[in-house]
């Protein structure tokens, strides 16, 4: 697929707890397929809990981390495998991370724009110095920030906004084509995510660039995606258009996160079912969701759930969009089939 | 009931002076939620830990006055202040904090630390009869017993926050305190930690302060919000006459500002950043980044005036809606 800007194929990552002999292993990641489109930019969002493995998946897809199965294809091109010097470098000048927590991010005792002429020296972006101050100018620019302001501060001189800001303004730097930003507002003030998140819309609309955004923030999500990825326990659980998803979503999870967002909405019936011990789940080879879920069947807990295409650009890991059925006639059943995007031509996820 | 009246609490440094808190008047009702809201910084930390009598250097009460009525075992209300308001702490008020993981000490056993936080302030001496009680009300609050046995590490974050409202609540205080007791988790379990609150508030028929960033929650749960920012209490009222109308431009645009599902109406956040809380303007404290600001604002603060039944607001906005309706009755 010549068209696909990035595709993550089957990516599956173990964790090993413990030592080598007693320890436990742990299903981060599941058998995870997602892709972006090359021909027009757009946002991802990848929402989950704490420990449903989105973190992971944006390190495997940053090289941070290498997949135990799987692959990440960057413009048809595989990630990992053997790889030159050039090949990492053309990486990541076509792939920038955004991490959470800008005050962490910065070192206290450098100036914020030591980052800002590093990355672009060290990506080969600009020769020198000099070269390098008319590109940081540019990329300040496009977020909103004067490199006057930022000549020479250090990190406590600016706000956490402010900060994440720069962080982009270093993101943008080699001009990338994609930009992962791993729960980028969760540690702004709620009157300064909004101004970060419609960053990321004109960056976007102006800079051409796709963004993957990692967050737990349902609302924002909606606000700013083209596509959603739910992710629970490892599993990508439901995956599609956010319009559908956010608004009509048929996966139980989807369902029971939606209801939990604290918004100035509706309000909240008051009873819920607390969540059972989490390692049991990540070990758990049938659905994962099965001990929370208000629809479960015995085939839930027996079975790893299908994944069903639903009309209108959505996938769905669940039972009950089939009846509950096993024969369910689904490329991808068992782990480790190969996942085929259904057609180029006839309404493809994404 | 807990009332604070112009109360001024600021950290003393030897570099600087924060003033945190700076002249809040508040008052915590016998059986309600109120919601206090802001952004990180405001002093909403500061604030709890004025009510809680928890002042410790650098930390100092520089102005205004702390009282709180409490009822005694014999059912006669007693008014104490600041310093002594610590004496009765677990019984009389408690306090959730926020952090689960650095709160609860990790090499001691769970059922051990409910015993060092209430054995003394608990009349039973009967070691056992305690035990039992424990666990009965862990069972209550729908926690297994096991984990009396457990290290808080063998826990989740749901869990241990749970197992920290059901250690402020085992007394049955008339006050709970809990500060953001729900930032580091996730959606569902937030829900179901702020519905064990509200649960147990409806139970007691207690006070519950809760502090967080996130308004959604004071929605969901609080019966009245303060909101504040810089140091001040810019609007306080009942959770629903707030939302449906809001007062203070900071209110609105903080309100305005938040996505919600379902509605891909753009959203503008606020420009600008709070002024710093070393050296305030003289003025109303949201001055600079306010779209309706004017002369008098960045001159004098605005005291917080009642401009609907309960609905008070510290914005020279409303003093002209008051005068026209005085004139009018």
């Amino acid at each position: 697929m010549n068209d696909l800007l990035l595709e993550i194929r089957e990516v599956t990552k173990v964790f090993r707890i413990g030592s080598l002999l007693f320890g436990t292993e742990l299903l981060a990641v599941d058998h995870v397929n997602l892709s972006l489109d090359k021909r027009k930019p757009s946002i991802l969002s990848i929402v989950g809990e704490s420990g449903s493995g989105k973190t992971t998946l944006a390190k495997t897809i940053l090289k941070l981390h290498e997949p135990t199965s799987g692959d990440v294809l960057l413009e048809g091109r595989s990630v990992f495998g053997r790889h030159t010097g050039e090949d990492t470098l053309a990486y990541y000048r076509a792939v920038q991370p955004i991490f959470q927590n800008p005050f962490e991010t910065f070192s206290a005792r450098k100036h914020i724009d030591s980052y800002l002429y590093d990355t672009a020296v060290n990506l080969k972006v600009a020769k020198n110095r000099k070269e390098a101050k008319d590109i940081i100018a540019d990329a300040l620019s496009s977020v909103g920030l004067d490199i006057n302001r930022v000549a020479g501060k250090y990190p406590n001189q600016f706000s956490g906004g402010e900060l994440q800001r720069v962080s982009v303004a270093r993101g943008l730097i080699p001009r990338p084509k994609l930009i992962v930003a791993d729960e980028p507002v969760s540690m702004i003030d709620a009157s300064l995510r909004t101004n970060i998140v419609n960053m990321f819309l004109s960056l976007k609309e102006k800079c051409d660039v796709s963004f993957i955004y990692i967050t737990h923030d349902l609302s924002t999500a909606y606000y700013v995606s083209d596509y959603v990825a739910i992710m629970y326990r490892g599993n990508v659980v439901e995956y599609g258009a956010s319009d559908h998803i956010l608004t009509d979503p048929i996966h139980p999870y989807t369902k029971q996160l939606l209801d939990s967002v604290p918004t100035g909405g509706k309000k909240w019936e008051r009873n819920l079912k607390p969540p059972d011990i989490e390692l049991q789940e990540y070990q758990n080879k049938a659905c994962k969701f099965a001990n929370r879920c208000p629809f479960v069947q015995p085939v839930c807990r027996l079975h790893r759930p299908p994944r069903v295409q639903i009309p209108g650009e959505r996938e769905v890991l669940c039972f009950k969009p089939v009846d509950y059925r096993l024969d369910q006639p689904t490329l991808s059943q068992q782990p480790g089939a190969k996942y085929q995007p259904t057609g180029g031509n006839n309404g493809s996820l994404l | 009931m807990l009332r604070l009246r112009d109360v001024k609490a600021y950290y003393e440094t030897p570099r600087a002076i924060v003033k945190a808190v700076d002249g809040v008047t508040l008052e915590v009702r016998d059986n309600e939620v109120l919601g206090i809201a802001g952004e990180s910084g405001c002093g909403k930390s500061t604030l709890l830990r004025v009510l809680y009598d928890s002042i410790d250097p650098p930390l100092k009460l520089i102005a205004g006055n702390v009282e709180a009525e409490m009822k005694n075992g014999d059912g006669k209300t007693i008014s104490i202040g600041p310093g002594e308001i610590r004496k009765h702490w677990w019984r009389y008020i408690s306090y959730i904090p926020q952090g689960s993981m650095s709160v609860l000490n990790p090499v001691v056993r769970i059922e051990k630390q409910f015993f060092d936080a209430i054995s003394k302030k608990h009349q039973a001496t009967d070691k056992q009869q305690v035990r039992d009680r424990i666990a009965s009300y862990l069972k209550e609050l729908k926690l297994p017993v096991a984990v009396l046995h457990s290290y808080p590490h063998q826990l989740s974050g749901g869990m241990r926050q749970r197992i920290l409202v059901a250690l402020g609540t085992f007394l049955h205080p008339q006050i709970v305190l809990a500060d953001e007791p729900t930032t580091a988790l996730d959606v569902v379990i937030q829900k179901s930690i702020l519905l064990l609150l509200a649960q147990l508030q409806e139970q007691m028929r207690n006070s519950l302060v809760i502090v967080s960033h996130d308004i959604g929650v004071h929605y969901q749960i609080a019966h009245r919000i303060g909101i504040m920012y810089n140091g001040k209490l810019v609007e306080i009222g009942p959770t629903e006459t707030v939302f449906r109308d809001p007062l203070h431009p900071y209110t609105q645009m903080l309100i305005q500002s938040l996505p919600h599902v379902g509605d891909h109406k753009r959203r503008e956040g606020i420009r600008g950043r709070p002024p710093s809380l070393i050296d305030p303007p003289p003025g109303c404290r949201f001055a600079a980044r306010c779209p309706f600001v004017m002369d008098l604002c960045r001159e004098k603060m605005p005291s917080p005036l009642e401009v609907a039944p309960d609905h008070f607001v510290a914005c020279y906005l409303h003093r002209e809606s008051i005068q026209t309706r005085k004139g009018l009755g």
